[in-house]
């Protein structure tokens, strides 16, 4: 059985121009110890997905579908049931440490808030937790460190604090929203290494989302690739980076600017803008950028699947162009 | 093609950062950019590299003008643009223009795309007429790949990589010589930031512009760069062309850089070794004496502790400010010793 299993899923948001298509159909699942990565552009649904089964979206926000975490519907779930497992079971990071830590409180308090309501644990046995927690993520003088507030930590070190309150409980999955897109390189490349490590060390399952394929590539074992809302191709990180089917995620990987690559020629980028989810074309989303479109595309394309567990929504079938 | 268009020498913009209330008021002084000095030609793009906190954003306003630098010089075509009065200054704005980070917030919501566009031009030509300035900005629109029948709307109807072509075009629409462009794409999806960098780069042979690019990731300069200057704590680590760069950085802090950057490509990826980086940047407010990367550089010795590197000219004639430069050897893609 799959640690999570996300099927039909649908997510509008009600705004004041009209109803807002988040995400259209979308399933996926991921196994004990795996990493998934989500990956598209802003707006392709990747977030609200996440938001969704976290059950956390906005007030004007509705989702259908089924989400079963260990063959339980998350969706169905009361906020009681749900919040036994978020935190504990289910932790998330977000984008922005700033924002999602509070300004008013102490690391400590945020840190041991956690464990002594999900673990029952004395305020003295939570603290040496999180204080080991914090060495985890490499934060030097961690007796000093845990009382401070966030806005004395620098953001490479506020967010190794989220991955360690992510990790507190030792969840069997933990949703990375943006991890490392706020923060510099050399700090990226910091937190990137501490989720393998941190993985490998506690079997915890990521889903990593992102639109920095460079990360993925180090990091995640299966690639779900959205455009527009929908699922457009999934299948292994080898599968997607070299043989990419949707036209989509061929443009996506061409426009990446590489360091291993020469400087002088030109980077190929797709052309156009994806499209306005208030008023979704009919037929294949990406048509209109899509340097392969023809007549048949005016149909939705179906999400075609090879013996490899390679899927991909396009009626065409080719690796190589 | 040749010809030095820009010449910063020394420049140095330092803040007073005032701490603490009352009797425990202290004033420290925070070196934003510290003794920054290089050259620009005609035609040439120089990419500004460090992560945040190096520097390069007030570095990009203090060339302009926009801040006042605290110590040194900004040569525009022989002049001392320090010198220059306000009035002055301004007229010089018609060859010196800027592109900001998050196009959004550099427009104005309620003008429209014609009105931004054209705002330059009534600014600079008061007495124009009105089908000069329409047709102008037409012709903008076309070249940044515009729809010119979207004159009349506002940005808000616009997405964030359409929002940089406006953003380029007013930018452009007074001919400028010079543009500084402050982490162009930073805000932009990779597919639409790949469209703005060509657009630029083709802006640039037809045009002929001088650019200066900024950025804090070492793979979106590399394909707009003939040189790149690499920054830490607002000093200046290295300036070297665009080729040597990438294949051998002379300073430890490019390699770690370009070692940080991850490769789309999961074989690669899983067998790169790490930036060996420690640590974080220090804070600005109290930088490290001697070399001010001493204390996460691999390669310290005591001397780098003790004595501030200057920078100085290699063989090549690519700029570093590094004491064991000659004998460090940085290649790319050769394992570390």
């Amino acid at each position: 059985m799959s640690l999570l299993e996300v099927k039909d899923l649908d997510v509008d948001f009600e705004t004041h121009d009209g109803e807002v298509h988040a995400v259209t159909k979308l399933n996926f699942s991921i196994d004990a110890g795996d990493a998934l990565a989500i990956v598209g552009e802003s707006g392709s649904g990747k977030t609200q997905s996440m938001m969704a089964v976290m059950n956390l979206l906005a007030e004007n926000g509705k989702a259908s579908g089924k989400a079963l975490f260990k063959g339980e519907d998350l969706m169905q779930m009361n906020v009681a049931d749900l919040n036994k497992r978020r935190g504990k079971e289910i932790a998330m990071i977000f984008q922005d440490s700033m924002t999602s830590l509070n300004p008013y409180l102490k690391i400590e308090k945020q840190m041991i808030e956690v464990v002594m309501h999900h673990q029952g644990l004395s305020k003295s046995e939570a603290r040496a937790h999180a204080m080991e927690m914090l060495r985890a993520v490499r934060i030097p003088d961690p007796e000093r460190r845990i009382r401070q507030y966030p806005h004395e930590y620098s953001g490479g070190m506020r967010q190794r604090i989220m991955v360690a309150m992510g990790l507190l409980c030792q969840p069997d999955l933990l949703i990375a929203d943006e991890p490392t897109t706020a923060l510099d390189v050399t700090v990226q490349a910091q937190i990137s290494q501490l989720m393998t490590e941190l993985r490998a060390k506690s079997n915890t399952a990521i889903i990593l989302i992102t639109h920095d394929l460079g990360v993925v590539a180090g990091l995640c074992d299966r690639v779900l690739v959205m455009y527009a809302g929908q699922a457009v191709e999934c299948g292994t990180v080898e599968q997607i980076f070299y043989q990419p089917k949707h036209p989509y995620t061929k443009g996506l990987l061409k426009s990446v600017p590489r360091l291993d690559q020469p400087g002088d020629t030109g980077l190929e980028a797709i052309p156009g803008n994806p499209p306005n989810l208030l008023s979704l074309p009919e037929g294949c989303r990406f048509r209109e950028r899509c340097p392969k479109a023809h007549d048949a595309c005016r149909e939705a394309p179906p999400m075609q699947l090879d013996e490899q567990g390679h899927a991909w929504r396009c009626f065409l079938d080719q690796v190589d162009d | 093609m040749s010809g030095r268009v820009l010449r910063v020498q020394d420049l140095s913009v330092h803040f007073k950062v005032h701490e603490g209330l009352l009797l425990n008021a202290k004033t420290h002084t925070l070196k934003a950019v510290d003794g920054v000095s290089f050259e620009l030609n005609a035609g040439e793009t120089l990419g500004i590299v460090g992560e945040s906190g190096s520097g390069k954003s007030t570095l990009a306003r203090a060339i302009l003008g926009l801040i006042k630098p605290s110590r040194g010089r900004v040569l525009w075509l022989g002049e001392d643009l320090g010198k220059l009065d306000e009035e002055a200054l301004r007229k010089k704005r018609e060859d010196l223009q800027i592109i900001f980070q998050d196009p959004l917030a550099a427009l104005d919501p309620r003008m429209t795309v014609l009105d931004i566009i054209a705002e330059p031009l009534w600014t600079f030509y008061p007495r124009i007429a009105r089908v000069q300035v329409d047709e102008r900005v037409r012709g903008m629109m076309k070249l940044v790949g515009l729809l010119p029948n979207q004159l009349n709307r506002y940005p808000h109807e616009f997405s964030g990589g359409q929002c940089q072509r406006i953003a380029i075009a007013r930018a452009l629409v007074l001919n400028p010589k010079l543009v500084v462009c402050d982490e162009p794409v930073s805000a932009l999806d990779v597919s639409i930031q790949a469209q703005i960098i060509n657009l630029l780069k083709d802006l640039q042979k037809k045009l002929n512009l001088s650019l200066v690019f900024i950025a804090h990731d070492l793979s979106v300069v590399k394909h707009i760069s003939d040189r790149v200057m690499v920054m830490y704590l607002g000093r200046v680590m290295e300036i070297s062309t665009q080729k040597s760069l990438y294949k051998r950085p002379l300073h430890p802090y490019t390699s770690a850089l370009i070692k940080a950057v991850p490769v789309p490509d999961p074989r690669l990826a899983r067998a790169v070794s790490d930036t060996g980086l420690t640590g974080d940047m220090p804070s600005p407010l109290d930088p490290p004496a001697g070399c001010v990367f001493h204390g996460r550089c691999p390669y310290a010795v005591k001397r780098c502790e003790l004595e501030v590197p200057a920078l100085r000219r290699m063989e090549n004639g690519d700029w570093v400010a590094c004491h064991r430069a000659e004998e460090l050897d940085l290649t790319i893609g050769k394992p570390s010793t």
